[in-house]
């Protein structure tokens, strides 16, 4: 079902460059050092030594990550410390930011993802992402979840209908909305609204999906809708939720990175990091001491 | 005292009052301009008693009162309160030479209300306020006296206003697809001739199609002059006889009538009806005596469609430059600085559009398009001369920048959550900008359209050069191919207010139609732009939410 790598990169015939695109070291024979994110299975996403610039001022220092296939991956920190700045690099959404500039390589599978032939748009289309605030486009219901489908040229009513429903059921919001798909998206509560930009992400059947504080606007039911969602969605895809919120990581992730001032600081499976971290600072942010 | 005062100040009382006051003056003065254009324009239209007045010295004058005014300077002990003057609407002018009369009060004997007295709506010379004589048919007597006559008026008048329409429709339909024909005729030889080469006399089979389809118009246009002669002698067959006030006489032919009125016999319910027919035919004919009376029907048609074509060319003009500048410029010195320059041009004096409009649109462009595509009817120019098409594109330069300027503003006020979410679901730039911005943007954009179409719709000064008449013998848009006739001259409402309040060999006769085609172009101005409110309110609740 993914699409393979001749899909994403856009010339087909193999470049002289092709070779280096793929077989790397995605797991280092070095000793597995917990500050490096190399905890558990295959990963989907690698990131190694990356660096991040706002112009002038750095974001992210020397990021090493591996995330892993169809787990919960969640990103904890105080504010400011690079956490979803560093989501936004995992489908280049960084790139809409004038002057900003990456260093070190992320892989998709073994794409690398900032190369040179590699289609953005594409890669866009494999790595969804969910935002902070929901922000379902002023139109139907059913044209929200339509719209990454229909950009893919699928025109096909027949088709459409199929993916609308799969995608609200995947969202869990088709029971409440299936009998006004055409009403207007800002008619939902904002609970509903951020799962309608669940359905209409998971509408591009997405590898990835990024999710960037999606609960932070929502009352406890609502979330507790959503992260009850995390479980289901984590079946089918890789999930990484950036977060605020220390027990909502320990409640839906497999596994948790904690960052501080651009760095990560220690990423292991939740159960560690929340109760035996090895780092001191990891330790004092989990307890509340500080952050 | 002084404590009160500072107190007064500190808690910005005045302040208060004094921006209160200023919004009802402001507000006061677009009233009493409103109130001033309705109750003069709406008076208009109101079919008024014949007053006859008996003068002391023995004389009469009749006509329709138009106002009174207290004398200046008469304020004497005698009189302190002064004394007063009457103007009255005698008609006549073909008799009198002047439509209206100041008569002083002081000279009136006995004022009375004919009934016999007769207001003919003449298609020349003005109203006519007198009483019937005898009516004639060719040299002989067919009706005498008042009451007879009148009987025997209104059906002939009838009969003329029905024969004059079938003139009209010759005249102007029939006989003008048939120059329309000989002229196309005319220029296609010519091109034939220009493309022969010189000394050798141009041959063909088109030539013999072109010069028979020239005899065959003529053939036509003799049997459309026959049916005209025949029309015309029926047209011209009876005549009346009139007799004024004092008893002078004047015999003019019926079809000169438009309409003959009784007013002091009719109820008001009749005059009622009266208004609104004049309201209606003000609104759908074509003007007469030199604008001063009939409709303004063209004047009302040429600004409505400048303003369409200026919108067609204006809006995705704007709206273009405007993505280009917020979405795919690199932000930076030389994009401000755009910005500056065209948030100065809207600040341009239009008759500097004017000059412009001239010397680009009708001589650069226009002169071109006529050397390439109309050599044939060279020297008189096509496109190389004032046109509908040259106005309409001059005002759409002149409105560009409120376009832009109100475009940019939508676009920056979508807010950047919907970018990103249409870019992380895979969309390109363009496709997010086509299928989520833009549509967030529509109601801003609407909002410039109805700007700028406030502001081209009163603008007058670059129309002068660039293509406006006093009067135009024909509309923009027939029934002859093809349909819209871009490079036509045309009538405006402006110009219209312009040329009938200063130009006119008639001021008193004109200042009513002043105010009423004053009362029209506002008229006209709310209904373009609550059209496009309209339209926008319908976009603002479909995609509600945006905050724009």
């Amino acid at each position: 079902m993914q699409p393979s790598l001749s899909s994403i990169v856009n010339n087909d015939t193999p470049s002289p460059q092709a070779p280096d695109l793929l077989p790397r070291p995605l797991i280092s024979p070095a000793p597995v050092r917990t500050d490096q994110g190399t905890a558990g299975p295959a990963p989907k996403i690698a990131l190694s030594d990356v660096n991040f610039f706002y112009g002038a001022s750095q974001a992210l220092f020397k990021v090493n990550i591996h995330i892993p296939t169809k787990q919960v991956t969640a990103f904890i920190g105080p504010s400011g410390c690079g956490k979803s700045t560093l989501l936004r690099c995992l489908n280049r959404l960084n790139d809409l930011i004038e002057g900003a500039r990456i260093e070190g390589t992320i892989l998709l599978d073994s794409l690398d993802m900032y190369g040179p032939h590699v289609d953005v748009t594409d890669l866009r289309k494999r790595v969804g992402m969910v935002f902070q605030r929901s922000n379902p486009f002023p139109k139907p219901i059913y044209d929200n979840v339509a719209y990454g489908p229909r950009l893919q040229g699928i025109r096909n009513r027949a088709a459409l209908d199929t993916i609308v429903e799969e995608s609200l059921k995947g969202a869990g919001l088709w029971e409440e909305v299936k009998d006004r798909l055409h009403a207007s998206a800002l008619g939902l509560s904002g609970g509903q609204q951020q799962r309608l930009c669940i359905a209409r992400a998971l509408a591009v059947k997405p590898d990835v999906l990024l999710m960037d504080e999606p609960c932070s606007a929502l009352d406890p039911i609502a979330t507790a809708k959503i992260e009850e969602l995390l479980f289901d969605l984590k079946k089918e895809l890789t999930v990484v939720i950036v977060t605020h919120n220390m027990q909502q990581a320990a409640r839906v992730s497999d596994y948790t990175g904690f960052f501080l001032m651009g760095e990560l600081v220690e990423f292991s499976d939740t159960k560690t990091i929340f109760t035996t971290p090895r780092d001191r600072r990891t330790e004092d942010y989990v307890t509340g001491r500080f952050g | 005292m002084r404590e009160r005062l500072e107190k007064m100040m500190a808690s910005g009382d005045l302040f208060v009052w004094a921006s209160g006051a200023t919004l009802a003056i402001s507000l006061m003065m677009v009233i009493g301009i409103l109130i001033l254009i309705m109750v003069n324009g709406m008076g208009y239209f109101w079919v008024g008693d014949i007053v006859e007045l008996t003068l002391k010295d023995g004389k009469h004058v009749m006509g329709q009162s138009a106002g009174r005014e207290i004398i200046p300077n008469s304020v004497t002990p005698e009189f302190p309160e002064g004394r007063g003057r009457i103007r009255v609407k005698i008609g006549n002018r073909d008799l009198y030479g002047l439509d209206f009369k100041w008569v002083d009060e002081s000279a009136i004997a006995s004022r009375t209300f004919p009934p016999d007295a007769v207001l003919l709506e003449r298609r020349e010379w003005g109203n006519m306020y007198a009483r019937i004589k005898a009516i004639y048919k060719g040299d002989t007597l067919y009706t005498e006296g008042g009451e007879n006559g009148w009987k025997t008026l209104s059906p002939l008048v009838e009969q003329a206003n029905t024969l004059h329409a079938r003139i009209y429709r010759i005249e102007k339909v029939a006989i003008g697809e048939i120059n329309t024909e000989i002229e196309r005729a005319r220029l296609n030889i010519r091109a034939l001739e220009l493309r022969t080469p010189p000394g050798q006399a141009p041959h063909g089979p088109s030539l013999d199609r072109w010069k028979s389809a020239i005899a065959d118009a003529e053939t036509r246009y003799r049997q459309q002059t026959e049916e005209l002669e025949q029309l015309y002698a029926r047209f011209n067959e009876y005549a009346i006889v009139m007799a004024d006030a004092n008893g002078q006489e004047k015999r003019l032919p019926i079809g000169q009538i438009v309409r003959a009125l009784r007013p002091n016999e009719l109820g008001m319910a009749a005059k009622v009806g009266l208004y609104l027919g004049n309201v209606w035919s003000v609104l759908t004919e074509d003007p007469r005596e030199a604008n001063t009376e009939g409709g303004i029907f063209p004047a009302i048609f040429g600004t409505v469609m400048m303003v369409f074509i200026m919108s067609l060319a204006v809006v995705p003009f704007g709206v273009l430059a405007a993505l280009y500048l917020r979405e795919y410029a690199r932000q930076g010195t030389v994009v401000r600085l755009v910005r500056i320059a065209v948030n100065n041009l809207a600040g341009v004096p239009s008759i500097v559009y004017g000059v412009f409009g001239l010397g680009f649109f009708v001589y650069a462009i226009g002169g071109t398009l006529d050397t390439l595509f109309f050599p044939e009817s060279l020297p008189s120019p096509t496109f190389g001369t004032g046109g509908i098409l040259w106005a309409s594109l001059t005002l759409a330069l002149l409105t560009v920048p409120v376009v832009i300027v109100a475009t940019e503003e939508g676009l920056a006020a979508v807010p950047r959550d919907f970018r990103e979410g249409s870019v992380a679901l895979g969309a390109t730039k363009f496709e997010t900008m086509a299928r989520v911005i833009l549509p967030c943007a529509l109601p801003a954009i609407l909002t410039g359209m109805i700007l700028a179409i406030a502001r081209a719709a009163g603008e007058v000064a670059p129309l002068m050069l660039t293509g406006v008449v006093k009067l135009a013998p024909t509309l923009p848009v027939d029934g002859i191919w093809p349909f819209l006739h871009f490079d036509r001259k045309f009538m405006h409402l402006g110009f219209h207010i312009y040329d009938v309040g200063f130009q006119s060999p008639n001021v008193e006769a004109a200042k009513p139609m002043v105010y009423v085609t004053t009362l029209v172009l506002i008229l006209v101005v709310v209904l373009l732009n609550l059209t496009a409110i309209t339209l926008r309110n319908y976009l603002r609740k479909k995609y509600a939410g945006s905050a724009v």
